[in-house]
């Protein structure tokens, strides 16, 4: 891959470096911690619908599997933190296995259902089983050891969280331009182009929607951790159009466009507290205008255009 | 068997879109909110009744329109993607500013007859649900005829085939998208205010009463009239059953798990037609 | 000795149209190519070898192996690749992407080691990089070799299909009307890269409506109609056979 690519990265990894000494108080670093977490779910997402092109309405779903995993095994059976976290990860991703299947030999607007569908089977049986999960109400998230590290207050949890978004950032960039990340593009530009050098796309769209789940769970158990409570909501279906809005706004199948889109949208909410419930409109809003007159998200089209001044067009 | 009904009628909706535009209209929920919310309003501002009733159904209507020229006639040949999330933004637009415009609050309206319930069979029913089913077997058969004789309706279905050709044949094919749009949109609102003097309004009920009748849409088979309306009393008639005999906690997981099961086995649902990719 | 392609007895019923009818071939070196008016079956024939289609009965043998029932994917492994009328271009990749994605079961796929940046693998990415370069050259694509796949004219495209084609490394290779909706200049391009891929020890089977390219080209020609094997031969026989001349010109009454 060209150098260029990874130079992003290392803007990133300045700028989380600085930022705490930038940032005037915990509210904001509060904020950058979510945005970094979002962002590696997204990061996960975008490979599924940005890469792959296959669209997913269910996605919170698996971020709730994460972060009730998480609290469950650690404040009912005493689990350690990271294994617990281990677990959550590999029941999304035995779900995201058995589901796959079925679902992936659907197209379009079936898929977005059946994703759909899924989801929102995944937040209710979170909301009605209240015995273990603490029902609508929620439940509350002990303290998190991680390799040692007891994760606790603002400036650790940053650090922690920021490492992660960094690793990730790498590892996705590797990917794209692994073969296996190319196998995934010629997938997403013409299935049949891809099944005739070689490519099975049902095992493809199946590995790449269980990474995405992985990848969501995780940082499931890691809020869960964080904030130190939740609720059913964290799968709901408004949580999973706000996931694929950061997808859609930051930009599609762009590793940047994922991080962009998280921050962009964690803001959001922050920046419209001075118009109490106005959220929801403006979420749709923004949705209904990006993809209308920027269909391929903020980074890429920005790139498009720098790219054609430099050609001098 | 009453939301059935309902759902049938929406799912009617989303089928006219998807015939005129092969769109599958996720603000079609918000139609049915809409609907319901509304007339609350009008009837909150002293308008009488059938007033009320109407301008509830037309300015969805006039919604729809203005959805289907703004944002889909701009975002021309997209992505189904990039379609399905703009009329997701919609809903969640329309949603939001119902939500701040008339509050987050649950209300009802007055039934359009007698509340008490009758007995019918052993069964009791409410005078409502007696209408509800009424009105959409009428609009049902008003459909039929619309897509089956004139030519008003095969124009739809020639539309959503193949547009370039319906536009060589001299269909107006944008009117035609426009028209199913606020069509749908229209009868989506009728449900919700038939609807809501039995199960409450609020401003997010869209969501799950449009997932609901979309899944009747799918389940009777994306497309087709007959199965729209079959799809929506099998929902409605399930969510009855489950409610009933298992658990009413799970209630609303129904309609999911049948659209997983329809999907998983049979994805043109009950009435649908199979479509391939021509190499 | 047994030839590289054997097709026997192959049939593929839509409903109540035959469209391909108990057809019977063999190819084993150079260029083999099918022909016959619209409707011949010649698309259907070549995606029921090609693995798109299941056959109502009959057998297609590569190597020995018979194929039939295999997916679309394992076609490759086994050897075979082909292009497509329609063009099947990869619009979201660059020019160059497009042809290394041919060599995708030479290289390694596993998904948790493409997560990491390891030598080996990056070592190989970038000879896979000049190979594939060099096959774009090799069709004639070298202006091309930075472009993005949406940059390149039509003609251009599917000179790139069959570069992709051959970075699968293939024994044989399908070429679905590889002239179809090219100019003359540009026939006679595809015409020669045909003919190299085929000297460069590649059995070529194609598709094609372009009678003077198919009888300056072939080796042996196949004749369908109406699904049937109409004749079959060197140019010069299918040329001078009557069954063909009378198909395509009708028989004087």
């Amino acid at each position: 891959m060209k150098r260029s690519h990874y130079l992003g990265l290392y803007v990133i990894i300045a700028i989380a470096a600085l930022l705490p000494f930038v940032l005037p108080n915990d509210f904001y670093r509060d904020l950058a911690t979510r945005m970094a977490l979002n962002a590696v779910i997204v990061l996960g997402l975008n490979l599924l619908v940005g890469y792959a092109g296959q669209v997913s309405l269910g996605h919170a779903g698996f971020v709730g599997i994460g972060a009730y995993a998480t609290g469950i095994l650690t404040s009912q059976f005493g689990w350690n933190g990271v294994v617990a976290m281990g677990a959550g990860a590999c029941l999304a991703g035995i779900i995201a296995l058995v589901a796959a299947r079925p679902i992936f030999a659907l197209k379009g607007n079936y898929l977005a259902m059946a994703t759909l569908g899924l989801g929102i089977i995944i937040s209710m049986i979170l909301a009605n089983e209240n015995k273990i999960t603490g029902g609508p109400d929620g439940m509350p998230v002990p303290e998190l050891v991680l390799f040692g590290i007891r994760c606790a207050g603002a400036s650790t949890w940053y650090w922690v969280v920021m490492v992660v978004l960094v690793l990730s950032i790498w590892a996705s960039l590797n990917l794209i331009d692994s073969p296996f990340g190319r196998a995934l593009r010629a997938l997403h530009g013409s299935e049949i182009a891809a099944q005739v050098v070689g490519v099975d796309i049902g095992r493809y769209k199946l590995a790449i929607f269980v990474l995405a789940a992985a990848y969501a769970s995780l940082m499931g158990s890691l809020t869960a951790h964080y904030v130190g409570y939740i609720s059913p909501d964290i799968a709901g279906f408004q949580h999973s159009i706000e996931l694929v809005t950061m997808v859609v706004v930051g930009g599609m199948a762009s590793v940047y466009g994922s991080v962009v889109g998280a921050v962009l949208l964690t803001m959001l909410p922050q920046a419209l507290t001075a118009f109490e419930g106005w959220d929801t409109a403006v979420t749709g809003l923004v949705l209904m205008l990006t993809m209308i007159f920027l269909p391929r998200g903020l980074v890429p089209s920005l790139a498009q255009r720098l790219a054609k001044l430099r050609r001098g067009g | 068997m009453t939301t059935g009904a309902i759902y049938a009628l929406s799912a009617i909706g989303f089928t006219l879109i998807f015939n005129a535009s092969k769109i599958v209209n996720f603000a079609q929920g918000e139609f049915i909110m809409l609907g319901g919310m509304l007339t609350f309003f009008f009837l909150q501002i002293e308008l009488p009744l059938a007033w009320a009733v109407l301008l509830a159904i037309l300015l969805p209507a006039v919604i729809g329109t203005l959805i289907q020229r703004f944002a889909i006639d701009l975002a021309k040949g997209a992505d189904d993607v990039v379609l399905v999330i703009i009329t997701i933004g919609a809903a969640t637009f329309i949603r939001g500013i119902i939500k701040v415009w008339l509050g987050k609050n649950a209300h009802s309206l007055p039934p359009l007859l007698d509340n008490a319930p009758i007995e019918v069979f052993g069964a009791s029913i409410l005078p409502q649900s007696l209408c509800i089913l009424a009105i959409t077997a009428v609009l049902v058969v008003a459909l039929w005829y619309l897509f089956g004789r004139t030519m008003t309706g095969k124009a739809m279905l020639a539309t959503s085939f193949n547009r370039t050709v319906a536009q060589l044949v001299g269909i107006n094919t944008g009117g035609v998208q426009v028209a199913s749009f606020a069509a749908s949109a229209a009868l989506g609102a009728l449900g919700g205010v038939l609807i809501t003097p039995i199960a409450l309004t609020a401003y997010d009920v869209g969501i799950m009463l449009g997932l609901k009748a979309f899944v009747a849409a799918v389940v009777g088979g994306l497309g087709n009239g007959r199965g729209a309306i079959i799809g929506g009393l099998l929902v409605g008639i399930s969510e009855a059953m489950v409610s009933g005999y298992i658990s009413s906690a799970y209630k609303d997981a129904i309609p999911f798990i049948l659209i997983l099961a329809i999907l998983f086995f049979k994805p043109s649902g009950i009435f649908g037609a199979k479509s391939a990719e021509r190499v | 000795m047994m030839d590289l392609l054997e097709v026997r007895g192959l049939s593929k019923s839509f409903g109540g149209v035959r469209a391909v009818d108990n057809v019977s071939f063999a190819v084993d070196t150079g260029i083999y190519s099918v022909i016959g008016p619209n409707g011949a079956g010649k698309t259907t024939l070549f995606n029921l070898i090609t693995g798109l289609y299941s056959p109502s009965e009959g057998s297609v043998c590569v190597g020995g192996v018979d194929i039939v029932g295999t997916a679309p994917h394992a076609m490759a492994r086994l050897g075979i690749a082909r292009t497509f009328q329609n063009l099947q271009i990869c619009m979201n990749m660059s020019a160059l992407e497009n042809v290394m994605v041919g060599a995708h079961l030479r290289l390694n796929r596993n998904i948790i080691w493409s997560h990491l940046r390891l030598p080996g693998l990056r070592r190989r990415d970038r000879e896979l990089r000049h190979e594939a370069a060099e096959m774009m050259r090799f069709v004639g694509l070298g202006d091309y070799v930075d472009a993005a796949a949406s940059a390149l004219p039509y003609g251009a495209l599917k000179r790139l299909e069959i570069a992709r084609a051959l970075a699968v490394k293939p024994r044989i290779v399908f070429l679905d009307e590889p002239a179809a909706g090219l100019n003359p200049t540009e026939t006679l391009k595809i015409d020669e890269q045909i003919r190299k891929v085929a000297d460069s020890g590649v059995t070529v089977v194609l598709v094609e409506h372009d009678m003077k390219m198919v009888m300056n080209l072939s080796d042996r020609i196949l004749v369908l109609d109406s699904g049937k094997k109409l004749a079959e031969g060197t140019a010069q026989e299918v040329r001078s056979s009557r069954e063909v001349i009378a198909a395509y010109l009708g028989t004087r009454s």
